[in-house]
């Protein structure tokens, strides 16, 4: 039996809020038909969503990919810009550099990356300004079938 | 409480098609900010909100919220509850305020989601 169950790519492009979320939905259709706990589902999700419209405020464009194995969920995001001046200084809560028409969005208080570290078990985020943005999270998956639903 | 009860104490209307108005709902989440629902709210909530884009149902699919609840009498263009539609999350929308439509669900049972 293979590793990896499912995976998939999605290309996202900078301020298409049209499909902001689909490929978070599908990560998450395919958890569902997995039979994954719910409460590790909605984790996933969150974070999943949280970095999605990190790429599509803030960049021209990005890769979404993702990885879901029986034991874990890993969704990597690679973006060509603008990067992130000071990543220890975005992980902190509230701080946001997004402009006005984001925050009307409901979007932009700064709480994006910090949401993404308290759903993820592990995040990696790697930057360079005026090139791009790496940030890679995973989830561990506990037990598949045998978990108690967390609706 | 019901979805159907919380039409009634609020006087909405149900603005998606095919709405089951049986479900159960026992709390509620009122903010204008996203963010916060995602990072704050607990699944099975009713969504109370003034902001009516895509990326409202977007959020309340991924935080698992039950149903939404526009007030101020907003209303979402027919992108969003089309996209309502399809992830089966009912929307309403009240003339009531924010303030209002949350203390009418209070005090007639609606618990807090903290």
């Amino acid at each position: 039996m293979p590793d990896v169950v499912r995976e998939g790519v999605f290309f996202l492009k900078g301020k298409d809020f049209d499909n902001a979320g689909a490929a978070s939905s599908e990560i998450k259709a395919v958890l569902e038909q997995m039979g994954v706990d719910r409460s590790i589902i909605r984790r996933a999700a969150i974070a999943s969503f949280e970095a999605e419209m990190n790429v599509i405020i803030y960049t021209p464009a990005g890769i979404l990919r993702y990885k879901i194995a029986p034991d874990y969920i890993n969704v990597v995001f690679d973006d060509v810009g603008p990067g992130i001046e000071d990543v220890d200084l975005a992980m902190k809560e509230g701080y946001s550099t997004a402009p006005d028409f984001i925050r009307d969005m409901g979007f932009g208080s700064g709480m994006g990356l910090p949401n993404i570290k308290k759903n993820a078990d592990e995040l990696k985020i790697s930057s360079q300004p005026g090139v791009g943005t790496n940030l890679e999270f995973i989830i561990h998956i506990k037990k598949i079938n045998e978990a108690p639903g967390n609706s | 409480m019901t979805l159907n009860e919380i039409k009634e104490i609020t006087e909405a209307e149900v603005l998606t098609n095919n709405s089951d108005m049986n479900i159960q709902i026992d709390r509620g989440c009122s903010s204008d900010l996203m963010s916060d629902v995602l990072a704050f709210s607990r699944p099975g909530s009713l969504l109370i909100t003034g902001l009516t884009n895509e990326t409202v149902v977007r959020s309340s699919e991924f935080a698992n919220m039950k149903a939404i609840l526009f007030v101020r009498g907003k209303k979402p263009n027919t992108k969003t509850i089309a996209l309502a539609e399809e992830k089966k999350i009912p929307i309403l929308a009240t003339k009531l305020s924010m303030f209002e439509a949350c203390g009418r669900l209070y005090i007639k049972g609606l618990g807090s989601d903290n």
